[in-house]
C-alpha cells in the first residue's frame, strides 16, 4: 500500500528545465469559449449532450464548458465526472493510485451524446480508460472527445473531436495544465529539458 | 509502504483514511449494473480458511471478484492439512501456484505474520486466534464514518468478552490512531489485564455498562466466545445477559444519534436482545454490506499498484 504519487514527476538532470507559458489565462477563456461554440455547432444545440469531466483537471474543464454553452445559448448541459483509474492498463508500472469520484450526470448516459473533457491529449491511454469506463455504465448514443491540448504521441487510434491548442512537443517533456479551482492560476506550460 | 496487512497497527491514521476513501469511492461504483471492474484481472487471490468463516469469506471473495481477481478458495477441512500437513507446505503450495495475495483466517494468534515470511504474495490478516481482525476494525471505521459522519471525536464503547476477541483488539488500534475514545467494558474476567490508559491515552476501562452508556456515540457489541473458553468466566448465561447484554430498556439510555454494532455471528438474547439488533439503530447488515467495499479497497491498495 503506497500513497498516490503527485502527477507531475520532476526531472533529475543537471540543467534546469525550461518552462514556457503556452497559454495564458486570457488565452484559456477563449480556447474554452472556442470549444463550448464548437460543440455546440457540432451537435446541433447541445441537445441530448452530457459532459464527463476525468480527473482531475477534467471535471473543472467540463464544468466551465457547460457554463459558457449556458451563457452562449442559455442550454443547460448536464456534467458528470467519471474516474479512470481503475480501467488503467498501466497500474502495475507505478505506485496505486488513489481513486477519483465518479459521479453520473443527472439523467445518466444511456441514450445521449457523451462528450468527454480532459485536459490533455498524450498517448490516448487514458481516453481508452474512460471507454472502457463508460461502457460498464450505460451506453450512450455516442461520444466524443474535448481537450484542452492536443501534444502528440498517440499510442492508440484515438483523436479529438475538439481541441484547444495542438502543441508538437517531444516526449520527455511535460505539458501542465494549472486550473485557477485546484492550482489557483489559469496557464498552460510547457515544461522540458535544456539541451546539453 | 505496507506490503502486507496483518495487524491494524500497521496502518497510521494517513493510511487507514485512504482506505477509507477509497472504500467510499468504490461503494458508489457498487449501486450500477455492471458491478465487475477490470483491475485486478490476472492476480490470483487465495482464500485461505483455517478456521469456519461466513462473512469474512464470502465478503473477501466478492470483493476479489468484484475487481476481476481470479480467487482460489481454500478451507482446512476437506484438504491436505487434515492429512497432516503444515502451515508451511501449504504456504509453500500456494506460492509454487503464483498467489499474488494471501487472505489466511487462523485459529492460532501470529499464524499470518509466519505466513508472510514463506511467501513472496501479500498476506491479509483475516482473522488469528484472540490477535487481530484488522479488516473488520476497517470496515466498523467505515460505518461509523457514513452514519456519524466522522470517526475522530467519537466515544465508542466495545462491550462483552474484550478477552478473546480480535475484533476488540483490531478496533482499539485502529480507532486510536484515527482520533477516537474507546472504553472496553466487560467483566473482570473478560477484560485482559494490561488494557487501560497505560497502552493509549483514549483507551479507558469499565466494568459498568449502565454507566458509560449515556456518554457513548457508538456502541459495539461482541459475541461470548465459548469456543476458546476452556474456564468459567462468569457464573450464568442469564446473569451475563442481565449486566452486560443490550436490550431495548439499556438502548433507551443511549444519545439519540448512537448506532449499535456487532461484528457477528451474534447469539440473540445472550449479548443482545433481538429487538435491540433488528432495530433502527444496529448497523449489523450495513457492516456486512461495508465489509466488501472495504476489503475492495484493501485488495486494491495491496494489489493495484507496483
Amino acid at each position: 500500500m503506497a500513497f498516490p504519487q503527485a502527477a507531475s514527476s520532476s526531472t533529475t538532470s543537471g540543467s534546469p528545465p525550461s518552462v514556457k507559458v503556452i497559454l495564458t489565462e486570457t488565452d484559456l477563456q477563449r480556447v474554452v469559449d472556442r470549444i463550448a461554440h464548437q460543440i455546440l455547432e457540432k451537435t446541433d444545440g447541445a441537445d441530448g449532450t452530457v459532459l464527463l469531466g476525468i480527473p482531475t483537471r477534467g471535471v473543472p474543464l467540463a464544468r466551465r464548458l457547460a457554463s459558457r454553452i449556458a451563457a452562449f445559448e442559455s442550454v443547460d448541459v448536464p456534467v458528470g465526472v467519471l474516474d479512470v483509474t481503475l480501467y488503467r492498463d498501466d497500474l502495475r508500472l507505478r505506485a496505486t493510485r488513489a481513486l477519483g469520484p465518479t459521479e453520473m450526470p443527472p439523467g445518466g448516459i444511456d441514450g445521449r451524446r457523451v462528450i468527454l473533457v480532459d485536459d490533455v491529449l498524450f498517448s490516448g491511454r487514458t481516453v481508452r480508460a474512460a471507454l472502457d469506463a463508460l461502457s460498464d455504465l450505460g451506453r450512450p448514443s455516442s461520444v466524443q472527445l474535448a481537450v484542452i491540448v492536443d501534444r502528440g504521441h498517440r499510442e492508440l487510434p484515438i483523436r479529438a473531436d475538439y481541441v484547444g491548442k495542438n502543441i508538437p512537443t517531444a516526449r520527455t517533456e511535460i505539458v501542465k495544465v494549472a486550473l485557477a479551482e485546484i492550482d489557483g492560476i489559469d496557464e498552460v506550460k510547457l515544461i522540458g529539458e535544456e539541451t546539453k | 509502504m505496507i506490503k502486507h496487512l496483518l495487524s491494524a497497527a500497521d496502518l497510521d491514521a494517513q493510511h487507514a483514511t485512504l482506505v477509507l476513501d477509497t472504500a467510499t469511492e468504490l461503494a458508489n461504483l457498487s449501486s450500477r449494473e455492471v458491478k465487475k471492474l477490470p483491475t485486478l484481472r490476472g492476480r490470483t487471490v487465495v482464500n485461505l480458511f483455517y478456521e469456519d468463516s461466513t462473512r469474512t469469506r464470502i465478503s473477501f471473495e466478492a470483493a476479489a471478484k468484484r475487481l476481476s481477481a481470479d480467487v482460489i478458495n481454500f478451507s482446512a477441512k476437506g484438504s491436505s492439512v487434515s492429512k497432516g500437513e503444515s502451515l508451511k507446505d501449504t504456504a509453500l503450495t500456494l506460492q509454487a501456484m503464483g498467489a499474488d495475495a494471501v487472505v489466511v483466517r487462523h485459529p492460532a494468534s501470529g499464524a499470518p505474520h509466519r505466513l508472510a515470511s514463506w511467501v513472496d504474495g501479500s498476506v491479509v490478516n483475516a482473522g488469528d486466534g484472540t490477535h487481530e481482525h484488522p479488516t473488520q476494525a476497517l470496515l466498523d471505521a467505515y460505518t461509523m464514518r457514513s452514519r456519524l459522519g466522522r470517526v475522530a471525536g467519537l466515544h465508542v464503547a466495545i462491550v462483552g468478552d474484550v478477552l478473546h476477541s480480535r475484533v476488540a483488539r483490531s478496533n482499539v488500534l485502529l480507532l486510536t490512531t484515527l482520533g477516537a475514545k474507546v472504553t472496553v467494558i466487560g467483566p473482570p474476567t473478560l477484560i485482559p489485564v494490561d488494557v487501560g490508559p497505560a497502552l493509549s491515552p483514549d483507551l479507558s476501562v469499565s466494568y459498568d455498562l449502565d454507566a458509560v452508556l449515556p456518554d457513548v456515540d457508538v456502541v459495539m457489541m461482541l459475541r461470548v466466545q465459548r469456543e476458546r473458553m476452556n474456564d468459567s468466566y462468569f457464573p450464568s448465561t442469564r446473569e451475563y445477559a442481565r449486566r452486560y447484554g443490550l436490550d431495548v430498556a439499556r438502548m433507551r439510555r443511549l444519545p439519540e444519534h448512537a448506532i449499535v454494532m456487532h461484528p457477528g455471528p451474534m447469539v440473540r438474547g445472550m449479548e443482545i436482545t433481538p429487538e435491540v439488533a433488528d432495530s433502527a439503530r444496529s448497523t449489523i447488515v450495513e457492516q456486512v454490506a461495508n465489509g466488501v467495499s472495504v476489503r475492495m479497497a484493501v485488495l486494491y491498495l495491496l494489489l493495484g499498484g507496483k
